[in-house]
């Protein structure tokens, strides 16, 4: 069967803030080429959940095993830890995020908010991490901006651009933290399409947002999430067209 | 109170630094610093004021005098303010057959006009900013209600500019706290020039400015929390309503 | 023309001088506000406790008393520092506690303290989304802290930065008051001399003002650099 190990797969996630037990027990596991969306309401605990799979919030039960390699953890007076940080900073360096806020580096322009990982994580020469990135943001559609700043551009573009800086570090998994909740609706439609295209092209992604359309059209499965717990999982056609539990119903169910 | 003092000489008694004597001139000493930073601070606030307003005034001959009190004050050091004031009374053409000389031959009150200077000058800015910073829509509430400029200025800029100003001015009297140790080395007997005295006196530094700065820290700590309580009382109507 | 009465020459090293002794505290403050901001805002509960004793003494107590703590409590603590030495390994050492040295360590030190408040807040005005982004990219501590924290950090730093300056420069005068001859100490000196105070002690202001206004004008220059890409305040 599969020599090559799963990009990732999370076991039985919990976490608290407190006293509140916001994840309870949660668990996914992404193929090559899935596309897996996270969708539920607000507090439901997606962006958490997320968040847990690159460590940017610990876990405080769970396991988290990216490309094979598992997370080791130590208890420390300030709850768990991840063991050993280097571990945790070179699977980041395999997993790519793309945030609500797009959090691009304001101080660098567009293209060397690009190169950045590449060349100071991952070594790059600093030519071929310009060249590719000149590719990539060709195949956003923002060429013409790479050298613009941050604080130059649209929602839209910035969000495009964070993907194209996404997709610089040839990540094994991509993780979408509510791209689109930030934009202004029309700027909504060339972001999906980015991400769209990625999807057909075989790239794994875990996907946290509100557009069901894309969540139907693009996915593999969907995740719908409730208080911390799976409600429901599966292929969109189950889970979107015919939601089996009530709570999922009233969620899909049009707002005006 | 006789007894007290001959209890207080006994626990000194085997103290070769601090006697009652010694403890004496540090005592003399913060009447002193009192007095010097009190006064200027007062002075200095009373001036502030019209300075302030004028400071925003159209007219350039009012308004740029000002600035240019303001900037140089600001921009130099206390110590060279107060040479050129202690020395200059001094050697101005026959001011010591003048009545003047009767308050001038002092070193406290060249000291004093120095200081009242140097804070009146960062006192203006501070009021120059926190009646800047009123709310626009407080000023057109009082131009919409047919408030003259002397009377918007009186009722509604003024004592909200003083309330705003009340953290900047916190640290103002603290930095003439501070500022007044350099009264010292014009001869004047503060809390530092007590320091530097027993200093001289028995040669130990230690003892001398340690425990001149302990008094230091508890006054400066004194102001601190007066201010405090002030913007406590004063400041509420400006923060968001809890819960 | 203005009648130096021979001080010309005193004066102009005086100021060179009081250049120095404001360039040197300025770079060893800015190190020790680096320390102490790293400090507060560490996670060991001693590292935060020696810091905010740092700053609390500095701030209650007057410049010109510690400067003289320092330079007459600092050669005879220097003195027992090297006697115990003498003592246990033969080593016979004599430091000499100068004026300068003196200057610079006492105000290296009291700006040190406000410096780490500048620095501090400037560090909690990182933006967290872009220190989150350097992580989630792989990037290690000292890393995100090079490419990213730094230089916006600074970006915020340099408004208090040059008003810590501002306040640094007139403080260098009062160590004309430990003896060293700075070129106010040259002005005193003179005044009483010629009888002119107003001469020197305006000439002095005015070399003073000029520095500011250089230095106004350099930090308005830096400031410009480290605002590139970001849109004017409003």
């Amino acid at each position: 069967m599969a020599d090559t190990p799963i990009p990732l797969e999370v076991r039985n996630i919990t976490k608290r803030f407190g006293d509140a037990e916001v994840l309870k027990g949660l668990s996914l596991k992404a193929h090559k080429g899935d596309v897996i969306t996270l969708i539920g309401a607000s507090g439901s605990g997606k962006s958490t959940f997320l968040r847990c799979m690159n460590l940017l919030e610990q876990p405080d039960e769970g396991e988290v095993i990216v490309h094979g390699e598992e997370i080791r953890f130590r208890m420390t007076k300030h709850g768990r830890e991840p063991a050993d940080w280097k571990q945790v900073v070179r699977m980041r360096a395999r997993l790519s995020m793309v945030f609500q806020s797009f959090n691009l580096w304001a101080h660098m322009t567009l293209l060397e908010n690009v190169i950045e990982a590449p060349v100071h994580v991952l070594g790059k020469p600093k030519k071929e991490a310009i060249a590719h990135a000149r590719q990539l943001l060709e195949r956003v559609g923002l060429d013409k901006h790479a050298d613009y700043y941050p604080a130059q551009m649209s929602g839209g573009q910035q969000q495009r651009g964070a993907i194209a800086r996404a997709l610089a570090m040839d990540p094994e998994v991509m993780l979408f933290d509510e791209p689109t909740s930030a934009l202004d609706p029309e700027l909504v439609g060339d972001v999906l399409k980015v991400m769209r295209d990625l999807a057909q092209e075989g790239r794994t992604m875990i996907v946290v947002t509100h557009e069901m359309a894309f969540a139907r059209d693009v996915s593999t499965q969907v995740i719908y999430l409730h208080q911390g717990r799976v409600e429901e999982a599966g292929p969109p056609q189950e889970v979107l067209d015919n939601p089996r539990s009530e709570r999922l119903k009233q969620f899909l169910a049009p707002k005006h | 109170m006789e007894a007290l003092m001959t209890w207080l000489e006994a626990q000194l008694a085997d103290n070769s630094i601090f006697t009652l004597q010694t403890l004496g001139y540090y005592g003399e000493g913060l009447v002193t610093t009192v007095q010097l930073v009190f006064l200027s601070l007062v002075i200095g606030l009373v001036l502030a004021v019209p300075l302030a307003i004028g400071r925003g005034s159209k007219h350039r001959w009012i308004s740029l005098p000002i600035f240019l009190y303001c900037y140089v004050f600001r921009g130099t050091p206390l110590l060279v303010q107060l040479y050129l004031i202690y020395y200059g009374v001094v050697f101005v053409e026959g001011i010591q057959e003048t009545w003047l000389w009767v308050i001038l031959e002092k070193p406290f009150v060249p000291a004093l006009i120095a200081f009242t200077l140097n804070t009146a000058a960062y006192t203006t800015e501070i009021f120059r900013g926190a009646i800047k910073s009123t709310a626009r829509g407080e000023i057109e509430a009082a131009r919409a209600y047919g408030m003259s400029r002397g009377l918007m200025l009186r009722r509604i800029v003024l004592p909200s500019a003083f309330r705003r100003a009340l953290p900047a001015y916190g640290n103002e009297v603290i930095f003439m706290l501070h500022a007044s140790a350099i009264a010292s080395v014009v001869t004047i007997m503060d809390l530092t020039g007590a320091a530097r005295f027993v200093y001289a006196r028995y040669y130990a530094p230690f003892d001398a400015f340690l425990f001149v700065a302990a008094i230091y820290l508890c006054l400066t700590f004194a102001i601190l929390y007066l201010f405090r309580y002030l913007e406590r009382r004063l400041l509420a109507h400006l923060k968001p309503a809890s819960g | 023309m203005i009648d130096l009465h021979g001080y010309g020459p005193r004066l102009a090293e005086g100021a060179l001088i009081t250049i120095e002794l404001a360039v040197l505290s300025l770079i060893l403050a800015i190190v020790l506000g680096l320390l102490t901001a790293s400090a507060k805002m560490s996670r060991s509960w001693l590292a935060h406790r020696i810091g905010t004793l740092y700053t609390t003494v500095i701030r209650g107590v007057p410049d010109l008393v510690l400067m003289m703590l320092l330079f007459f409590g600092g050669q005879i603590g220097i003195n027992m520092v090297t006697d115990q030495l003498y003592e246990r390994f033969g080593w016979d050492v004599f430091i000499n506690v100068n004026e300068f040295v003196a200057g610079v360590v006492t105000i290296g030190l009291i700006f040190g303290a406000y410096m780490g408040e500048t620095f501090r807040g400037a560090f909690l005005a990182v933006d967290s989304g872009q220190i989150e982004a350097g992580r989630a990219y792989g990037m290690n501590h000292w890393l995100v802290f090079r490419r990213i924290r730094f230089p916006q950090m600074m970006r915020h730093a340099i408004p208090g930065l040059s008003n810590n300056w501002m306040v640094l420069l007139k403080t260098t005068a009062l160590v004309s008051v430990i003896g060293l001859t700075d070129m106010v100490r040259v002005a005193a000196e003179a005044s009483k001399a010629t009888r002119e105070p107003f001469t020197f002690m305006i000439i002095v202001a005015a070399v003073y003002l000029l520095i500011a206004t250089v230095s106004e004008w350099g930090f308005a220059r830096l400031q410009k650099r480290y605002n590139v890409g970001y849109r004017e305040a409003d």
